[in-house]
């Protein structure tokens, strides 16, 4: 199986487990890890770990949401402020997710560099 | 260079998590918040109410049903463990709100909000807020009945908070980044202390002191006279005072102090108010009396209320409580309906006080007596605690010395506030709760000391009544109108009106009883009391209303609750139009004019005459009082009843002239040069926002307890109405509760307020009330006569005891 995909999925694997006891953190943990364990090449090391918690995040937070007629998301975007569009609140919150985990893939991939010399 | 790439990435890794992690003024940690595993998301979605769930310590099993309002109706077997589950199901829904509230009224902002929060907590410190809720909360745990039922209240809240994951906080801790902390009996002391200070938390006295230096004892009569003629009081007038054999204070021969005063502490909404009435048998359709209640306060969400039913096998009661305090506060039972409106009186002076040198001793007397110092130690979110240090005389809080809003060094003014005095509310509404009838009723309400209400009573046996209620100085005529020397006993409160001096009434000869924040009584109930911002115009369309004709069915109750009438309007309007010279009118002024000319005075949304009235009277009455528009010094402008007086009565007085033109300008010349002012100003806003419908101009909303942030309020809620107004909506004000009890057996009532049962914006009880709140519509209240509900439940819980 092609890298990218075995590290997109391991990521999502991870992030979730994590996110079950652990805080936010969690999805940089698994982006650190899956980095460390199937390092990818170029711009993948951000994107592949940044694509899986923009679609892990905004799948749960958009169920969370459309079970509830989008009340509180619809709010939060008017907080933020999003122009009270939910939508772009779910798509943030993966945006966010994403460049927390894209980040720490990085750093992890650089600590695996590190450590196979 | 492979160590350069591994340090920007440690680098860039580490900011991000620190910039996710963190609060940046008002932004939330960012990546903690939008997490949908624990942030915000978690939020989104309504209460849980089914299933059954352990509560430690409770006696026996509780059951919770709600209704589609999501009312809860509880019904345990005993009054502690219904306490207990009140507790938990209001903590339930409101948790945040409540203990929000307990932090505002303790002065405790700060530690959650940051330095901004500063000055308001010092304000609430100096106050006394924390003092006088330790004296209640001593008075409180010292009772038989309340001291344990607060714990067991406390305990209900705590065991929902300890079921609480951080994932579960409501959305208002995850915003400002804290968590709950546990209830105490102490809060709740705070909660009825918040409620102190906003009905009787404020005073006008040193502000007095100021108009009196500056204008002198006869014009300052004429600015705020003691009587107003045509009071229309709370008790009837004619009531037989004879029974009253303690007499008036005598008055000493006292000096005011004419000091000077540039700033004061803030004062409460001076709209806050209220409207009750009751019907007696005689009075009402069906032979049974009618009851009805709506409290003016602030519009906010959550809203101030949450509606219960709590039954025991002894008693079931229903209505509108206060979170965080035990027990129905406006409601009704099997047997009886109450409601309070608030009984305004001068129950807070003011005392110069002269401190020695190092300010450990204050003189009394000619004797030095000792200073206790009260340290005020407000935690601050961020950054060091600030002390504060503040003196306590006899009379209460230095509020005023050198460390705030004043500068001298030897001297201060202390508070004496029936606040500070203890009394146990909680008692008043534990046995309301209880009351089976009119002896139950003076019985419960004898605790209550402050804020004083009008309590306004109704039973199933036909009788009404009213009991102005609350904890009253004895005072001789004038003392505490200004600044007192609090060097000297004789200017001390000497004694209190005994209680069953109160004024009351029951089943008056008139049919019915009412309250709206006018004067209390005529002028031959034998103790001092003067006009202190008394209402004069809601009290008089709903007694007129109730003399008007022979009978009254619930939905005359329902047309009065929303009554548009603007009698404030009706007194002076046809005046001022009369005497404004219109020959030098524009066109635009022409038309405005006769649009206030075929008026018929009522403040209906869809009306624009009510917005270029509320406009021009703003103008008119900040023009006349230029006056009093002087910075560095605490002023209260005159009351509008008594400026629409002076129009009338002495409309060439030195008052009227405008001191900043040369000419001298009568009543007269102010109506016109304010109406021109105000055709322009209503025809810019028409230019901006379209037609000046009242609705749309007076734009009510209701907003969230965090400065209305708009995420969580409601804006443009189209209802009618205004100050002085039966409807007293305003702009963020208005009837916060309107209920009708028929006193059938059981009761049948009608209830709604603006709001909803849910504190949680993510769910949709959160102000689903408000529109039908808005359109005059109420919901019927589901009185269930057994643990077994009835059919409009939707869900039960099983509160049951720990295994």
């Amino acid at each position: 199986m092609n890298k990218s995909i075995i590290n997109f999925i391991i990521t999502i694997i991870l992030a979730f487990v994590f996110s079950l006891f652990l805080p936010w953190w969690s999805v940089m943990l698994a982006g650190f890890l899956s980095a460390l364990f199937v390092p990818l090449k170029h711009s993948s090391v951000f994107f592949i770990p940044f694509l899986a918690i923009v679609i892990f995040w905004g799948i749960y937070a958009f169920t969370l949401s459309s079970g509830n007629d989008f009340i509180l998301a619809k709010r939060i975007a008017v907080l933020l402020p999003l122009g009270g569009n939910p939508y772009v609140l779910i798509l943030v919150t993966g945006i966010i997710g994403g460049i927390a985990a894209g980040l720490a893939a990085i750093f992890g991939k650089q600590c695996q560099l590190l450590l196979k010399k | 260079m492979k160590y350069f790439k591994f340090l920007i990435s440690l680098i860039l890794t580490t900011g991000i998590f620190y910039g996710l992690n963190t609060k940046f003024g008002s932004i939330p940690p960012i990546g903690k918040f939008l997490n949908p595993y624990s942030g915000v998301w978690q939020n989104e979605t309504d209460e849980i109410i089914n299933g059954s769930i352990s509560i430690p310590n409770l006696k026996e099993t509780v059951t919770v049903h709600y209704d589609d309002q999501l009312i809860p109706h509880i019904f345990a077997q005993n009054e502690a463990d219904l306490y207990k589950a009140q507790g938990y199901i209001t903590a339930k829904h409101r948790l945040w709100q409540m203990e929000f509230q307990t932090y505002a009224a303790a002065g405790r902002l700060s530690e959650i909000i940051g330095e901004g929060a500063l000055n308001y907590d010092r304000q609430e410190r100096r106050r006394g807020m924390g003092y006088g809720a330790e004296q209640t909360l001593k008075d409180m745990l010292a009772d038989p009945i309340t001291g344990p039922l607060m714990q067991s209240f406390a305990d209900g809240v705590n065991s929902y908070i300890n079921s609480l994951s951080p994932n579960d906080y409501p959305v208002e801790y995850k915003l400002l980044d804290y968590a709950p902390e546990p209830w105490t009996t102490k809060k709740t002391a705070n909660l009825l202390m918040y409620m102190t200070k906003m009905l009787a938390g404020g005073d006008d006295d040193l502000e007095y002191t100021n108009i009196l230096r500056k204008f002198g004892q006869e014009r300052f009569d004429i600015l705020f006279p003691d009587y107003y003629p045509n009071n229309d009081p709370v008790i009837p007038t004619n009531t037989d005072w004879s029974f009253i054999d303690v007499p008036q204070t005598p008055q000493p021969n006292s000096q005011i102090v004419l000091d000077s005063i540039s700033e004061t502490i803030e004062k409460p909404h001076p709209d806050n108010g209220s409207n009750n009435w009751a019907v007696s048998p005689g009075k009402s359709y069906s032979g049974n009396a009618i009851l009805a209640n709506d409290p003016h306060l602030g519009l906010n969400l959550p809203s101030i209320w949450f509606v219960m039913q709590l039954a025991t096998p002894e008693h079931n009661s229903f209505g509108a409580t206060l979170p965080g305090a035990l027990g129905v506060v406006s409601g009704f039972n099997q047997y009886c309906a109450w409601g309070e409106t608030n009984a305004t009186r001068d129950v807070i002076d003011w005392y110069k006080i002269e401190f020695n040198d190092d300010r450990t001793k204050y003189k009394h007397d000619g004797i030095w007596k000792d200073v206790t110092v009260r340290i005020e130690d407000i935690k601050i979110k961020g950054r060091e605690n600030y002390k504060d240090s503040v003196l306590y005389t006899h009379h209460g809080p230095v509020t005023y010395d050198k460390n705030y809003l004043g500068d001298n060094a030897k001297a201060g003014y202390a508070m004496q506030w029936v606040g500070h005095m203890g009394g146990n509310n909680q008692l008043t509404l534990i046995k309301m709760n209880r009351g089976k009838n009119y002896n139950d009723y003076v019985d419960a309400i004898q605790h209550f000391m402050a804020p004083a209400q009008n309590f306004v009573f109704a039973s199933t046996e036909g009788d009404i009544a009213l009991w102005i209620q609350g904890k009253f100085p004895n005072k001789w005529k004038g003392q505490g109108r200004f600044l007192m020397d609090g060097s000297k006993s004789e200017n001390d409160w000497q004694s209190y009106i005994p209680q069953p001096f109160n004024a009351h009434t029951k089943n008056p000869e008139r049919g019915f009883v009412s309250s709206a924040n006018q004067h209390p009584f005529d002028s031959l109930y034998p103790y001092y009391n003067y006009n202190d911002g008394y209402e004069g115009y809601r009290n008089r369309v709903i007694n007129d209303f109730f003399r008007a004709k022979e009978k009254f069915t619930i939905q005359d109750f329902k047309d009065l609750h929303n009554n548009n009438y603007n009698l404030k309007a009706a007194d002076i309007l046809p005046f001022m139009l009369e005497n404004m010279d219109i020959n030098s009118l524009n066109t635009e002024e022409k038309e405005a004019y006769h649009i206030l000319k075929s008026w018929k005075y009522n403040n209906d949304i869809d009306e624009i005459a009510p917005s270029l009235w509320s406009n021009w009277w703003s103008k008119l009455y900040r023009l006349t009082w230029d006056e009093f528009n002087i910075e560095d010094l605490a002023l209260s402008w005159p009351f509008s009843r008594q400026t629409m007086h002076l129009y009338k009565t002495k409309g060439d007085d030195t008052f009227m002239d405008i001191i900043d033109t040369p000419e001298k300008e009568t009543a007269k010349d102010l109506f016109l040069i304010s109406f021109k002012d105000a055709v322009k100003s209503i025809n810019e806003w028409k230019a901006k926002n379209g037609d000046y419908k009242w609705g749309d101009y007076q734009a009510t909303y209701a907003g969230h307890l965090l400065q209305a942030l708009p995420a969580f309020s409601r804006f443009n809620i189209p209802i009618g109405g205004g100050r002085s107004i039966v409807n007293a909506t305003s702009e963020n004000h208005g009837p916060s509760w309107r209920m009708i009890v028929e006193m059938t057996s059981p009761p049948t009532a009608l209830g709604i307020y603006p709001g909803g049962q849910s504190g949680n914006p993510g769910s949709k009880y959160y102000d689903n009330y408000i529109d039908d709140w808005a359109a005059g519509k109420y919901n019927t209240l589901n009185f269930m006569q057994s643990a077994n509900g009835d059919s409009s439940v939707i869900s039960t819980q099983t509160l049951t005891p720990n295994e």
